[in-house]
């Protein structure tokens, strides 16, 4: 019989943690919050269906509500038995300390990692690679004219043709509100070698739009490192599930609002996968 | 009661939530609880981290842990605490617990590392199928997250093989002593079936 690793199904549960207790949200734009539901029945549900693994990503990303984010994961690790990563607001060390003492199994950090690097090696030192995941949110810069071509290629950009034309990936913070200037595939690398054991890859061009992954930001960052890439951001349908996979080196994909607005189960994606020879756990 | 080893490599939170579901009256010991570890039907060595740092947390109690063990008393080892079982690892320089003859290497070149996410076992049916996986088949997944692997001496105390890059040891046994190199408290129901395993050996 086939003997291989599975491709990972991550629903992410986007928490609103102004609301006592904790509320998932469907879509993040706080205009038109919708809630989605208690997140630890919602992480329960999915594991039923047969969820790999599950993000707590607090869209508040506030500090004065890590308690409350901890109340969430406790409530969630006393019946769920699969991998929880939380992210959204996690400073470093000692924020990361709290969610792992309630059962969290990784954390993931953007903001504090690119303002200051060395978050990084704190991180997976003090809990392990496989504990530090660096969540990097993407957009595309294309580069039209020849003047922007010759500049980004002086300073070193990852450039990339797709069939849109040039463009290199820029990270952006604080939710994408924040543009750093720093490149993205470059820093996936610098994060691989400060002890990162997993990146979340976020496209902010896709991210709400329903129209597949971004497969040549995700192409360009699984060829150039070599821990597992989770791809996130546009995912309308098991379609894009299967694109990603087929087209990309990707080990996981992310997906929130297709199963918080149950048009599918995780069941059904998986079928759908291993209708076209993707290794999934059933 | 069962013992989980609290020494200070990961957070317990989950084994110990997992135990509880699956009615093995898990108990937090730390290192210098022996006397706890005496009354233990069963003893369990979670966590994650580097080798010489659990090797160093263990080893003020190996003796004792091995006198205990020598009584018969199930162990179950589980990913650092399954590689810990061996005699030596390639990730550091501690000598291990060395209850099981061979060593721990790194995952090959070849593949991502580390190995991270749901994989299926392969029995090796060399011997009857131990009691760890009674109910499990090869086509059930479990949640792996590890860089380095256990490489028996002797085959015969593989039970379950799994692939990723090469073939490696996922469950081992011999006697009293088992090991798992993947997290059955991170492994569903699953996961969950296999501690109950441990459960029943325990109070056999």
């Amino acid at each position: 019989m086939e003997v291989m690793l599975t491709k990972r199904i991550i629903p992410c549960l986007d928490c609103d943690l102004r609301v006592p207790g904790g509320r998932v949200v469907k879509g993040k734009e706080f205009k038109q919050i919708r809630y989605a539901g208690v997140p630890w029945e919602l992480a329960a549900e999915y594991e039923e269906q047969g969820a790999d693994e599950i993000v707590f990503l607090d869209i508040t990303a506030s500090a004065e509500r890590r308690e409350t984010m901890a109340h969430v994961i406790k409530k969630t690790a006393e019946n769920v038995f699969i991998p929880l990563t939380v992210g959204g607001g996690i400073r470093g060390v000692e924020d990361a300390r709290k969610v792992f003492s309630v059962g969290a199994d990784k954390v993931s950090v953007n903001t504090a990692a690119i303002k200051r690097p060395d978050v990084v090696n704190e991180i997976a030192d003090e809990f392990g690679s496989q504990a530090c995941v660096v969540a990097i949110d993407a957009k595309r810069r294309y580069l039209r004219e020849e003047s922007a071509l010759k500049k980004a290629e002086e300073e070193g950009k990852f450039i990339v043709d797709t069939a849109e034309g040039k463009c290199w990936f820029e990270c952006s913070i604080y939710g994408g509100r924040e543009f750093t200037g720093t490149d993205a595939v470059k820093w996936a690398m610098e994060v691989e070698a400060r002890g990162a054991g997993e990146i979340l890859l976020t496209s902010m061009d896709r991210d709400g739009t329903k129209d597949g992954y971004d497969i040549e930001l995700t192409r360009a960052v699984c060829e150039s490192v070599r821990i597992p890439v989770i791809a996130s951001g546009g995912c309308g349908s098991p379609a894009h599930m299967i694109e990603v996979f087929e087209r990309t080196d990707a080990s996981a994909a992310l997906a929130a609002s297709i199963f918080h607005y149950r048009e599918y189960t995780v069941r059904d994606v998986k079928l759908h996968l291993k209708e076209h020879n993707i290794p999934v756990r059933l | 009661m069962i013992a989980i080893m609290n020494y200070g490599m990961g957070n317990l939170f989950s084994i110990y939530n997992s135990m509880k579901k699956v009615n093995g009256e898990p108990e937090l010991v730390s290192v210098g609880e022996i006397n706890m570890l005496r009354q233990a039907d069963g003893i369990i060595i979670p966590g994650v981290g580097a080798y010489d740092d659990g090797m160093r947390r263990l080893k003020p109690i190996a003796d004792e842990l091995r006198e205990i063990l020598s009584g018969g008393v199930p162990l179950l080892g589980i990913c650092i605490g399954m590689q810990l079982l061996f005699e030596e690892s390639e990730e550091g320089n501690e000598r291990g617990l060395s209850l099981i003859p061979g060593r721990v290497v790194r995952l090959p070149e070849t593949v991502r590392v580390p190995h991270m996410g749901w994989n299926n076992l392969h029995f090796s049916y060399s011997e009857i199928l131990s009691e760890i996986l009674e109910g499990i088949s090869e086509h059930d997944y479990f949640y792996f997250v590890h860089s380095y692997y256990c490489a028996p001496r002797d085959e015969r105390h593989i039970v379950a093989f799994s692939e990723y890059g090469v073939r490696f040891a996922a469950v081992v046994n011999i006697d009293n002593i088992y090991g798992v190199q993947f997290h059955p408290e991170k492994s569903s129901k699953k996961g969950l079936h296999i501690l109950k395993n441990f459960v029943h050996i325990c109070k056999r």
